[in-house]
């Protein structure tokens, strides 16, 4: 087995400062938001993870449809890499936005336009791995999977627009597109936590993204040395 | 103006869930990576032990 690349290594330690760093200005740095009050530093992770999420929908998606044209199944592990990584931060997402709407709406969830396709989405790619875990024939399971994440793609722009398309109770934090949406204003130093926390995640997701590439390459191994093993 | 409320239990949650969340992912991937390099080592071993087993 290869030894672990030393610039995963970095990008590990890299991974771990950038959210410590993270962590302190969402928890430090940033002012207290004066409505919402503390809770509200969960926007800084709440935004990086919801970006980290979708960006992997769409990779994936970016992936199957490479995989479709070359057959190639590193394409397909990487798909598979991206949807799990980000099934997780997505997850982090909703449940990040659940417990900043108890104090903010009153409520722990409602059936906004944003939150139901969000929920929409983080089901799409839970249903993804029931899919796979389905077929056994590798090349079926690829193409069928591919197929699956271009379709579950769409749900990613979608979640992302809807609260510009219909009304929502959902602040729009990047570029309202009219007086009727609720639009978040940040300080200077709200804006240096929340682009940093954008920079935070993506690392991380890099990072976890290459790990699980490794280990989608070590199954494929397995897989080869049972069917040497069998015959 | 009315004054700020106090919501640190949610923040606090809300970090709390975070950092446990990532926690369990990553552990999950070491995990699978130690039970992938066990597998490997058997499968590989079963490989090598096969030529001897069908001379005999």
């Amino acid at each position: 087995m290869q030894a672990k690349p030393t610039a995963l290594k970095v990008l590990d330690i890299a991974s771990i400062l950038v959210l410590a760093i993270s962590t302190y200005l969402a928890l430090f740095f940033a002012p207290t938001e004066l409505v919402m009050g503390a809770v509200q530093r969960v926007f800084y992770f709440h935004i990086g993870t919801a970006w980290v999420g979708l960006l992997g929908f769409i990779l994936a998606a970016g992936s199957g449809i490479i995989y479709l044209i070359t057959k190639d199944m590193k394409w397909d592990r990487f798909e598979v890499a991206a949807v799990e990584v980000s099934t997780v931060f997505f997850f982090l997402t909703i449940v990040l936005g659940s417990i900043w709407a108890r104090p903010a709406w009153n409520t722990w969830w409602t059936w906004d336009p944003r939150l139901t396709t969000a929920a929409i989405t983080e089901l799409i790619y839970i249903a993804y791995f029931m899919l796979r875990q389905g077929i056994d024939d590798p090349e079926r399971r690829a193409r069928f999977g591919a197929v699956y994440t271009l379709l579950g793609g769409v749900s990613a722009p979608v979640t992302f627009m809807v609260i510009r398309l219909f009304r929502s109770i959902h602040p729009v934090v990047i570029g309202a597109a009219n007086a009727n949406q609720e639009k978040m204003s940040m300080t200077p130093d709200m804006r240096v936590a929340f682009f940093f926390a954008l920079f935070a995640f993506t690392v991380i997701f890099i990072d976890l993204i290459w790990h699980r590439l490794r280990l989608g390459n070590m199954e494929e191994k397995v897989e080869q040395l049972k069917l040497k093993v069998s015959m | 103006m009315e004054p700020t409320p106090d919501t640190s239990v949610y923040m606090i949650a809300g970090f709390a869930i975070s950092f446990i969340t990532m926690g369990i992912y990553v552990a999950s991937l070491y995990i699978r990576n130690n039970n992938i390099l066990r597998d490997i080592e058997t499968l590989e071993s079963m490989q090598t032990d096969k030529p001897k087993a069908t001379k005999k």
